[in-house]
């Protein structure tokens, strides 16, 4: 299908110029796979980009345990559809071999975790490149981050000393155990990914539309009910018509008010809305440099 | 199809703020967005609550823009920080940039994928050492597009005199530098005169605001269509049954129209063939231009590989190991004659030797230095270099994309240099 909208067509040109890129340069590749729109915009962007060759990524999922199990379910279904491998690396492991402490409390979350998980899957498989979903616009920290991002070999980023990025030449190299994390979708807004999911026609998890579901409210944020969380006494359980804006980890994704059921409705919705996607990101709200730090530690 | 139409068929503007510390680069994106209504609730709420724990006065908006901790606790911009909005009009990405002399290099960064600079000047200090510098590296980067906002206007007064003190100098700047497309703007981003509202304090102005001339400004991105160039950045082979024979190429255009049936010539074995075929996603193109993604496939077998280049056999590129360029130096570590790096161009490396310095730009007089030739961090300097093999370029003012390179260091592998390839 052709894109007709000029701004659309120039980011799309940008990212699959980055994924090719990314292909020529690094040896082992995976994109990093959550099963939230941007990660299924990347796949979009590199079945694209190499048609009608297979993509030379393989996918990478970090499992927290605490998903929405239809998220897992489309994983599978598009990696079998694509032909490619789909490698799974789980926080619960982690956590078994003491590699990580699971947090405690009312407001815990595997969220911190899975940059363990990561990291050390990173340094198992020997990957060199990691593709991520993140956009410059979803939050002040990833502002500053660069389309390729280096990691040093504890897999940090030190965002006070990043390579400069010129025109469209980017300097990959790196010394062995350190490892790149590339973001093709850093120019895209919000907006923009839901307009180029209709344009393209992407297929999307259900959970991305309206649907009913068990919710509670927190800190000013619903959030989706499961069994393993915690409620506090004042927190009550209701069922209430609902989609997601961003797909996490179940516990810290904050669920929308929403009767949205096509992805006309859903763009309505985004261009009126007066609250930024991550504003319904409960690991955000931490701290004021919460991104940061976490960025720092080796997360997506 | 059916999308919202206000949000329908923009174009996208790419531009860069400078300017001197503290002239109000990040105050005035915050105003911008703050005026346009693209800061969210939920950001607002931040900024606010930021100010007061700061113990600043007002509610400062430059908060939005600076991400790091380092940089709120500083109240400074340390790296570029890419900023999004869009307006009925138009689709925005501001990349908005240091001042201070030490991240000059991200100003540069910043500066090269912009097609617009923004350069901010205190009215009470008037155009400084860095208005100069900046105007230079955009021109240098040939950013053809520059607005000049001559920013605290409310401190002096709002004063026409001030503004067209300023204006007089600026005209000697835009002569000297042969900037094809200026403008000038007296604004104060604090109180937002003339930034999306036009001044009550200044009725002297009449011209545009800031918002109005980022909407509606003509860019002219392609500038030289007669050198179509194809770099290749990978061999699209398919294993599959129905696509067996499949050999396409995969790259970027980088100038120039490209279309089914074109006779080509292929770098650096000087082949010729035809296009068979543009093909992106299953769909075959009968043209594809500037700035496309696609796949070419072509009439003949050729042994061709990354860091190849297609033309159009009626416009050769240049093809040489001598080079001469513009380079902006990033690195602590002073610039070495004789000294070699690893030169990034387009898909291609090569090892490279710096064969002389010929003169290092004297930025507040805009004239040659041959006397010190020392290049160190922030200088921009000319130099020749040799390749350790033949580059396939284009001037960087005839070809932003096959007339840059950047410099790496062998042995720490961070970028040390951007250059432009010049004639002379």
């Amino acid at each position: 299908m052709k894109i007709s909208d000029a701004h659309l067509l120039e980011l799309e040109n940008e990212a699959i110029f980055i994924m090719r890129e990314v292909a020529a340069k690094f040896e082992k590749k995976v994109i990093l796979f959550s099963g939230g729109k941007d990660s299924i915009v990347l796949v979009h962007l590199a079945k694209k980009a190499f048609w009608p060759a297979r993509m030379p990524f393989s996918l990478l999922h970090i499992d927290t345990g605490h998903n929405f199990e239809e998220t897992l379910f489309f994983r599978d279904e598009l990696a079998r559809e694509l032909g490619v491998e789909l490698i799974v690396r789980y926080v619960e492991d982690s956590i078994n071999r003491g590699r990580v402490a699971e947090e405690t409390g009312i407001n815990s979350s595997r969220n911190k975790a899975q940059s363990v998980t990561l990291l050390d899957a990173i340094e198992e498989l020997n990957i060199d490149v990691a593709v991520g979903g993140g956009r410059r616009d979803e939050e002040k920290a990833r502002a500053k981050e660069r389309f390729f991002s280096h990691r040093n070999e504890f897999g940090q980023w030190d965002p006070k000393n990043q390579r400069p990025e010129l025109w469209n030449i980017f300097n990959g190299r790196k010394n062995m155990g350190e490892h790149f994390r590339v973001f093709p979708i850093s120019n895209w807004t919000e907006l923009d990914v839901w307009q180029y999911i209709l344009h393209e026609d992407v297929k999307l998890p259900d959970l991305y539309y309206t649907h009913r579901r068990k919710i509670f409210k927190r800190g000013g944020i619903y959030l989706a009910w499961a069994p393993f969380m915690q409620l506090k006494p004042t927190e009550e359980v209701f069922e209430a018509d609902v989609r997601c804006r961003t797909i996490g980890d179940i516990t810290c994704t904050g669920v929308t008010l929403s009767k949205a059921e096509s992805l006309e409705e859903i763009i309505g919705e985004i261009a009126a809305t007066r609250i930024t996607e991550r504003g319904g990101r409960y690991d955000d709200k931490r701290s004021e440099a919460a991104m940061e730090d976490r960025k720092k530690e080796g997360y997506f | 199809m059916g999308i919202n139409g206000e949000h329908q068929n923009r174009g996208l503007l790419r531009f860069t703020t400078a300017g001197s510390v503290d002239d109000g680069k990040s105050t005035l994106i915050g105003r911008l967005l703050y005026d346009s209504k693209s800061i969210f609730e939920d950001q607002m709420d931040h900024i606010v609550q930021s100010s007061k724990r700061l113990g600043r006065s007002e509610v400062d908006l430059s908060l939005l823009t600076d991400g790091l901790r380092a940089e709120r606790e500083q109240g400074i911009t340390i790296d570029v920080a890419y900023r999004y909005f869009a307006t009925p009009e138009r689709k925005f990405i501001i990349a908005d940039t240091p001042g201070h002399i030490q991240y000059t290099r991200n100003m540069v960064t910043g500066a090269s994928t912009a097609d617009m600079a923004v350069i901010l000047i205190d009215a009470r200090k008037g155009v400084l050492e860095q208005t100069i510098r900046h105007s230079y590296i955009a021109t240098l980067l040939d950013i053809r597009h520059i607005a000049f906002c001559v920013n605290k206007m409310d401190m002096v007064d709002y004063s026409e005199q001030v503004f067209k003190s300023i204006l007089e100098s600026l005209h000697d700047l835009v002569r000297k530098l042969g900037i094809e497309d200026s403008h000038f703007i007296p604004i104060s981003a604090k109180f937002g005169d003339n930034v999306v509202a036009q001044s009550e304090n200044m009725k002297w102005y009449s011209g545009k605001t800031f918002l109005k001339l980022i909407e509606t400004i003509d860019i002219r991105k392609n500038k030289y269509t007669e050198l179509p160039r194809f770099p290749i950045q990978t061999i699209i082979r398919p294993t599959s049954e129905e696509f067996h024979d499949y050999r396409g190429y995969g790259g970027r255009i980088a100038g120039g129209t490209f279309r089914a049936g074109d006779e080509v010539t292929i770098l650096p074995s000087l082949l010729k063939s035809k296009i068979r075929s543009i093909d992106v996603f299953g769909q075959s193109l009968e043209k594809a231009e500037d700035g496309e993604s696609v796949s070419i496939t072509l009439e003949d077998q050729i042994d061709i590989s990354r860091g190849d280049l297609i033309v159009k056999s009626s416009a050769l590129p240049q093809i040489s190991q001598d080079i001469n360029m513009m380079v902006c130096w990033f690195n602590e570590r002073p610039l070495i004659s004789g000294g070699r790096y690893i030169i990034r161009h387009n898909s291609n490396e090569a090892g490279c030797i710096i064969k002389s310095i010929d003169y290092k730009m004297n930025i507040g007089t805009l004239e040659h230095d041959t006397s010190d030739l020392e290049v160190k961090m922030n200088d921009i300097a000319h130099v020749k270099v040799k390749t350790s093999k033949p580059l396939l370029f284009d001037l960087y003012k005839e070809n932003n994309i096959t007339g840059s390179v950047i410099l790496i260091d062998e042995g720490s592998n961070e970028t040390v240099a951007a250059g432009m390839i010049v004639g002379e």
